[in-house]
């Protein structure tokens, strides 16, 4: 028999991967219990594999035609749309990021509005960068001649272990911004705020495929995508053995990937523009002057 | 029947809702003027009272600086760029929601079309909020040295032909530095400036950090010259360029000038000639001509002179000149009946000179007022319609035989704002674009506009850039 309560039994949801603007299960069927700080079970989330990364990759590289080709413009309104979606669940942020990082909602709080504040930093980084980093040169001769930058292709992102927005944002938006998809490898621990990421990503005019969401092990997949010969690019942020480190950075060699290699990181420290120079490659155009 | 019959299809006005009378916007709210008449604004489509608005005297523009240099003081100068992009992202939005609103609001005052106002002004002007709200937090990357400080209190002077743009192009990079206006629209066209007050308000813009000040000459000339002002940014006519130059001598005032021009649209022999034609009617005819950098001077290669001449007729025979809310019109009104005198008066004199007048067969409307497009050939070098700015849609067109006379030509003139080039050889237009005193130089294209890029004069058209990250730099102390 039903009984009669005031207590609403909650509707749990289950986490699974940002892959192509769609929020597949691995394929491999696997999944892994997140606690919360304190050991608490939070959820399952997808535990993605080697196909599950490959899968990514293609549906990155899918996007980075219409994205690159985008204008920075049109880029800085789609991200700056990302900070508006993600003020609207603040609060939700604030509970995953507490969760996860074992804060005091207090403390989580000001971690939402940095992760929040620095997608609004880079949105408005997508129309400036070509005329901070780009130049026109004055060569010794009749000759027009200019440097853009231009994406580099697709990232490949081991997002940072500890911080779970903040740390993410700082490493997902310079990659983004400037034309580059991703693919993302969360925080193995700590990954619902990711997830949630993710699903302000499908809701904010960001195309399909330009970041691609993965739940798991960096470790594991991590070689997968280091070796990936379609992979132009690759940060090693949460990659946090020395050792691994060094592995993944000799793979990606293969085909000369751009590295950025683990470093300690102070997330609310101003950014900078090292991440967004990282992913970007300089074209010099010239052509001649005369009548 | 030789061209289509256009159903009209105006725009609906019931969208705007204008007021009966405005004061002054001053620290925050809307305040009566203390020493200063009304005056009507009215729609030059239909000579119809729009409103009634108030004249800012010198106590009132006191009082608007005053609340100024408070809020830069106490407010806006000490925040954190982060905050001050933010307010102007929350500008940039509320103009993008309430952009059809602005557009016919902008028809209506100014007389332009509403394809122009809601297909070019009003994308613009959020564009331009959007570009230099990304700026306010990240001044240290503009190039203009390591630690870059806003100025202070800005007077802002800007034109009846862009009122919302001109705007825009003023207040954001201003703004986005940290510095506080105090804004003067010109006295024909306040209304979207006066609903521009209203968007502060709603964006929660501390008091005083935009001050509007409806008004005439006097009204400016009593901003510009008030002891409380760091910098005078100023778009209008060279003359009243040049008293204000005149007037800041000797004082630390920092001045921007973006004045007239007679701009040099160079089509040679090899150009698209399709392409080149739409090019023309866009340079010259865009916007009635109110343009400062309208391509006023064609200059034509003498091979292609006939061709280009007919062709060029033949398209200014499809243009349509009439209500400005009609989606269909390309044509609008004369902004004032001052400015259809002038355009008059200078073009009686383009034929007293000798030139010869042409224009398309239109039908006018018989109340606002109204000028036909209009086109003048053999003009000399020496002719006034060579060499004033008519501000109107009138073409002045000469030729040329080889590129260094059509640099000759071109260079022939005391401005320097624009110019066009029209050629498929590429080295060409580069070389054409060295030679060129012009602060701007539009390759097959022509009155093309973008927050990111600079656009300012050479010589008498003017100092200083609006746009891109030189615009930034006007705003800045370094």
């Amino acid at each position: 028999m039903p009984t009669k309560s005031d207590a609403r039994l909650d509707v749990r949801k289950t986490y699974k991967l940002y892959v192509g603007g769609a929020f597949p299960r691995s394929e491999s069927g696997r999944s892994y219990v997140v606690n919360d700080a304190k050991g608490k079970f939070l959820a399952n989330a997808s535990q993605a594999s080697r196909k599950d990364a490959r899968d990514a990759v293609v549906a990155a590289r899918k996007a980075f035609g219409g994205w690159s080709a985008r204008t920075a413009y049109n880029r800085g309104q789609v991200l700056y749309r990302i900070a508006e979606v993600m003020e609207g669940r603040h609060d939700q942020f604030s509970a995953e990021v507490a969760a996860a990082e074992g804060l005091s909602l207090a403390k989580a709080r000001p971690l939402v509005d940095a992760a929040i504040d620095r997608w609004v930093w880079y949105a408005g980084w997508a129309d400036k960068l070509a005329q901070v980093v780009g130049s026109s040169n004055p060569v010794a001769g009749p000759y027009f001649d200019f440097s853009v930058p231009e994406a580099t292709g697709v990232v490949a992102l081991l997002a940072p272990q500890d911080s779970s927005l903040l740390g993410l944002t700082s490493v997902l938006a310079p990659a983004i911004v400037s034309g580059n998809t991703a693919v993302v490898v969360t925080s193995f621990e700590r990954p619902i705020p990711a997830i949630t990421l993710g699903e302000v990503m499908a809701t904010s005019d960001v195309p399909g495929g330009v970041a691609n969401i993965l739940t798991g092990s960096a470790t594991e997949i991590g070689p997968w995508l280091a070796s990936h010969m379609d992979v132009n690019a690759i940060d090693l942020c949460g990659i946090e053995s020395a050792d691994e480190a060094r592995d993944l950075e000799a793979a990606a060699a293969e085909n000369l990937k751009r590295v950025r290699r683990p470093a300690d990181e102070d997330w609310l420290e101003s950014p900078g523009l090292s991440r967004l120079t990282q992913y970007l490659e300089l074209k010099t155009v010239w052509h001649p002057i005369g009548v | 029947m030789s061209r289509f019959e256009y159903a009209p299809a105006p725009e609906s006005r019931a969208i705007v809702d204008i007021k009966s009378s405005y004061g002054l916007f001053i620290n925050g709210s809307f305040t009566e003027a203390t020493d200063g008449k009304p005056f009507k604004t009215v729609s030059p489509a239909s000579e119809e009272v729009l409103a009634e608005v108030s004249e800012a005297g010198p106590a009132d523009v006191d009082k608007a600086v005053r609340a100024a240099r408070r809020a830069y003081d106490k407010v806006w100068g000490p925040m954190a760029g982060r905050d001050r992009a933010k307010y102007l992202y929350r500008i940039a939005r509320l103009i993008q929601e309430r952009s059809r609103e602005l557009a016919v609001l902008e028809s209506l005052d100014n007389g332009k079309p509403i394809r122009e106002s809601r297909d070019v002004d009003l994308p613009l002007v959020a564009a331009h909020f959007f570009y230099y709200a990304g700026w306010a937090d990240k001044l240290e990357y503009a190039g203009a040295g390591e630690d870059p400080q806003p100025l202070g209190v800005a007077a802002q002077v800007i034109p009846w032909n862009f009122p919302l743009m001109m705007l825009a192009w003023k207040i954001a990079p201003a703004l986005a530095a940290g510095n506080t206006v105090v804004l003067k629209p010109a006295e024909t066209t306040p209304l979207t400036a006066l609903a521009f007050a209203e968007i502060c308000q709603q964006a929660d813009l501390p008091p005083g950090v935009v001050n509007i000040v409806t008004g005439a000459g006097r009204t400016g000339q009593a901003l510009v010259e008030h002891d409380g002002v760091d910098k005078v940014a100023f778009t209008g006519s060279t003359a009243v360029g040049r008293s204000i130059a005149r007037s800041v001598a000797g004082t630390d005032k920092k001045v921007t000038l973006e004045l007239g021009g007679k701009a040099a649209n160079i089509v040679f022999e090899d150009a698209p000639i399709d392409q080149t034609v739409e090019g023309i009617v866009n340079g010259i005819f865009f916007n009635q001509g109110h343009v400062c950098c309208a391509g006023s001077r064609l200059l034509v290669q003498e091979s292609v002179y006939d061709e280009v001449l007919a062709r060029l007729k033949r398209r200014m025979g499809t243009l349509r000149v009439g209500d400005p809310l009609d989606k269909n019109t390309d044509i609008g009104a004369i902004n004032s009946a001052e400015q259809l005198a002038r355009i008059r008066e200078l073009s009686q004199v383009g034929e007293d000179e000798g030139a010869e007048r042409w224009s398309p067969e239109c039908e006018l409307p018989t109340q606002g007022f109204w000028f036909p497009p209009t086109v003048f050939t053999g003009v000399s070098q020496a002719h006034r319609i060579a060499r004033e700015e008519i501000f109107g849609p009138v073409l002045s067109v000469l030729t040329f035989r080889t590129p260094a006379e059509a640099v000759e030509k071109a260079n022939n003139t005391p401005f320097g704002l624009s110019a066009g080039v029209w050629t498929d050889k590429g080295s060409r237009i580069l070389w054409m674009a060295d030679q060129l005193r012009a602060g701007v130089v539009w390759a097959n294209t022509f009155n093309r506009f973008d927050p990111s890029s600079p656009f300012g004069g050479y010589k008498e058209s003017g100092y200083g850039r609006e746009g891109g990250r030189h615009g930034l730099e006007a705003y800045l102390a370094h």
